[in-house]
């Protein structure tokens, strides 16, 4: 699918003048200045804001897990890539968009080695693997978190409580809003204490959770700014994120002992972002817009069901992987209905 | 809003650049080389040999079949060669040659009629088709068999196409900014080819000058100006025919199927010309833009001008060319030589500059689906994408490949950068091939 060059002839040889080579490709001659790699470092970009409400609330142990993670995994691409004698890809953003998105989504002072192991496990296994960028069924990032919490739970579950910078505070560590529930409800006592949460700290991210996790607006900033760039759509979050409030809505208006609000649902755990900024990985989920409300109920649904009756306290990681594995049948039937092939008539 | 909803796409347009300067003659050419084949349809018959006198307006080539189209002389002068020249679409054509004598000498019987709105629509049939009009918005498809639906395919509406949504061009913009008379008149004959009662004409409003124009020419007529929000591809014509009227054309079906026929406003104005006064097809307006070029603007040239001759005109090259396309970026046809004819149905000539075009490897599909968003017809470009890179054309036929209108949305709108237009193409050649060794 080369260009080609043709050197034009000059049938009567009485041009003095060089003649020009023209280049020679099928149209459009014109294409969009959004390349992957702009793509990419804008998604690190979008996370900034809560990178740095990360740095804010839990200080210096969270910017070295994010610096180990994102070197993890651009370390891993670079590695792959130069053993295996393919282009090197690592400046196309999209292994420090997986890198950060492990870093945020770890407890903050969590060991550097789990950094390092879960960003080769993703770059490796779960990406280049597969054939590298485009082929990986499974987001990168998302697995190398389900595939830590199973290998190193008790790493990924000690949970520093916050102490902003310049606070005085000295770490103490307890867990989170939704880890007090499961033990609430594990033990069958009914949620009680368990299910107060004080919103406000929930928004800016005043509370216990993985670095990225907890400032529910500083996510909210960088998804805006995502979605005004058209870089993701509303589909998916909003499809996911309702799902989740309605269902546990449902539940609660029907007996709010044993259930917590929806709100409640939204401000903690990794609901946000990952509703914004994993489940909306182009590479694993629907190309279509109807595919992708379809599978944003799919991810709210199970997030729901593993966070209310699941051994687990958070589903969000389990939800948005199951869910990665149904979006090439998605895209398989449910396929846009193409110009023409409704019956015409309308307006 | 009166646009294509949530499909397509805004590229980058860069109208601006033509799109006030007023259209303009360039120096006659001293030789014209007039393909045979100028529209869809059956290339047309030499009706002269080498050393013949031709008069400006004189049919040289003749209809061969209904889908066919004739062609004339756009000067006086004597041909030179009959024979194979470069063509614009890539390969090479019979083509007559004729130099000019420089003295415009018309042909005798240039009929013209002022009652034309009175005439009967078959006689009228008979000029368009007589005058060689074929669709100038770059399909070229035969006006006269357009304006012939089967008996069974009742028209209930004419649209004219002013969208001129391709980027950079500027043409339909100006004959509409100064020959709004001749659009309306023009869309007047058509109504009455077809014994309509509604006309609509359809402008992007980045036009809003045009629009005025033509509002003005339109007063007291049948004919309602819609305003359509600006969006590409929306000058397609089945992406025209849904902003206007809601309506979808079948898949596989033409616009007489929901009772539309489409025209594109040159091709009005040229009908006027050819009903009113008796003036063949013989010249057109063409924008010549981009940063290759040192004069820009909007021309009148004649059918046959070679391409060396209107960049001369246009204070030649500047700096080395990389690609000359005949159309605009989207849809546009990159030239091999600077020996092409102006055609019927060539609305722009686009000189890009060496260091302005970029060559790079595509990637693999990162399935964003952001193809998939764009398709105006709402198709699954990436899967043509991936199953031609794969060589499977076969597969891609479940996915209606045959629908794609190639406006180039896809590939646009691609991040990995997936020559998705050419993958098709070659689906599409790979099933006709397969078709024809079944036949």
């Amino acid at each position: 699918m080369a260009e080609a060059a043709v050197e034009q002839e000059d049938k009567k040889g009485k041009s003095e003048e060089p003649v020009p080579k023209l280049i020679l490709t099928s149209s459009p001659h014109q294409l969009s200045p959004d390349s992957i790699e702009r793509i990419m470092w804008t998604v690190v970009l979008s996370l900034a804001p809560a990178s740095l409400a990360g740095l804010y609330f839990f200080g210096l142990s969270a910017l070295y897990v994010l610096i180990v993670s994102v070197c993890s995994t651009m370390a891993a691409e670079a590695i792959y890539q130069k053993l295996s004698g393919v282009k090197s890809t690592v400046t196309d953003g999209s292994a420090a968009v997986t890198g950060l998105l492990i870093g945020l989504t770890l407890p903050p002072g969590s060991p550097w080695w789990v950094s390092v192991i879960g960003g080769f496990f993703a770059i490796i296994i779960c990406k280049q693997l597969y054939g590298g960028l485009g082929f990986n069924p499974f987001n990168p990032a998302l697995m190398s978190r389900v595939f830590l919490l199973i290998a190193f739970p008790l790493q990924m579950t000690t949970w520093p409580m916050p102490s902003p910078l310049f606070s005085g505070i000295d770490a103490s560590t307890g867990a989170t809003p939704l880890g007090k529930l499961q033990v609430a409800r594990l033990t069958g006592k009914g949620i009680g204490k368990a299910a107060e949460l004080n919103i406000w700290d929930a928004f800016i991210g005043n509370l216990g959770g993985s670095i990225g996790e907890v400032s529910a607006i500083a996510l909210l900033i960088g998804a805006a700014y995502l979605i005004y760039k058209q870089y993701i759509t509303w589909h998916i979050p909003v499809s996911m994120i309702g799902t989740v409030m309605i269902f546990s809505g449902i539940f609660w208006m029907i007996d709010p002992s044993k259930y917590v609000n929806p709100v409640f649902h939204l401000f903690t755990g990794s609901l946000i972002i990952g509703a914004f900024f994993m489940a909306t990985d182009m590479v694993t989920c629907p190309v279509t817009l109807k595919g992708q409300l379809l599978f944003g109920f799919g991810c709210g649904l199970i997030t729901v069901i593993i966070r209310m009756w699941g051994g687990y306290p958070e589903g969000v990681s389990f939800a948005i992987v199951l869910m990665n594995i149904v979006s090439p049948l998605i895209d398989r039937y449910l396929r846009p209905v193409r110009y023409g092939a409704i019956k015409a008539g309308s307006r | 809003m009166w646009t294509i909803a949530g499909e397509g796409i805004h590229p980058i347009d860069r109208k601006s650049e033509t799109s006030s300067i007023p259209i303009s003659e360039i120096k006659p050419p001293s030789k014209v080389v007039i393909p045979l084949s100028q529209h869809i349809g059956a290339p047309c018959e030499s009706l002269v040999k080498i050393g013949d006198l031709v008069k400006k307006y004189q049919k040289v080539g003749e209809a061969k079949g209904f889908v066919s189209s004739p062609v004339h002389s756009p000067v006086s002068g004597k041909v030179v060669a009959i024979g194979r020249f470069p063509h614009p679409s890539g390969n090479q054509s019979n083509s007559i040659v004729i130099e000019s004598d420089g003295k415009d000498e018309l042909i005798d019987s240039l009929k013209e009629n002022s009652n034309y709105l009175n005439a009967d629509p078959k006689d009228l049939k008979g000029i368009i088709l007589g005058a060689g009009i074929v669709g100038m918005g770059g399909a070229t498809f035969p006006t006269h068999v357009k304006l012939s639906p089967p008996q069974e395919k009742k028209i209930t509406a004419v649209i004219l196409n002013g969208a001129e949504c391709e980027p950079f061009l500027t043409s339909d913009d100006r004959l509409m900014v100064e020959k709004s008379m001749e659009v309306i008149e023009g869309m007047k004959i058509l109504m009455h080819i077809m014994g309509v009662r509604d006309g609509y004409i359809g402008i992007e409003n980045d036009k809003p000058g045009a629009i005025k124009a033509i509002n003005q020419s339109a007063t007291g007529t049948n004919i309602k100006v819609i305003s359509l929000e600006k969006k590409y591809p929306q000058g397609a014509e089945k992406q025209l025919i849904k902003s206007v009227t809601g309506k979808e054309v079948p898949s596989g079906g033409l616009p007489m199927d929901v009772g539309i026929v489409v025209q594109n406003v040159g091709t009005a104005a040229a009908v006027y010309n050819a009903v009113r006064y008796g003036v063949p097809l013989v010249e057109r307006i063409v924008t010549v833009t981009g940063n290759g070029i040192n004069r820009r603007g909007n021309f009148r040239i004649p059918v046959g001008t070679l391409l060396e001759h209107v960049i001369a005109e246009c204070g030649g090259l500047a700096g080395e060319p990389g690609k000359i396309l005949f159309g605009g970026p989207m849809m546009g046809i990159a030239q091999y030589s600077m020996l092409v004819p102006i055609l019927k149905g060539t609305s722009g000539i686009l000189i890009i500059p060496k260091g302005d075009v970029v060559l790079e490897d595509f990637r693999a599909c990162i399935r964003c689906g952001r193809c998939v968003q764009a398709c105006p017809i709402r198709l699954l470009p990436n899967m043509y994408s991936i199953l031609g890179e794969a060589g499977k054309p076969k597969d891609a036929e479940e996915y209606h490949v045959l629908d794609c209108i190639e406006c180039g949305c896809c590939t646009y709108v691609c991040p990995s950068r997936r020559p998705i237009v050419q993958q098709i193409r070659y689906i599409k050649a790979e099933m006709r091939k397969a078709k024809s060794k079944v036949a």
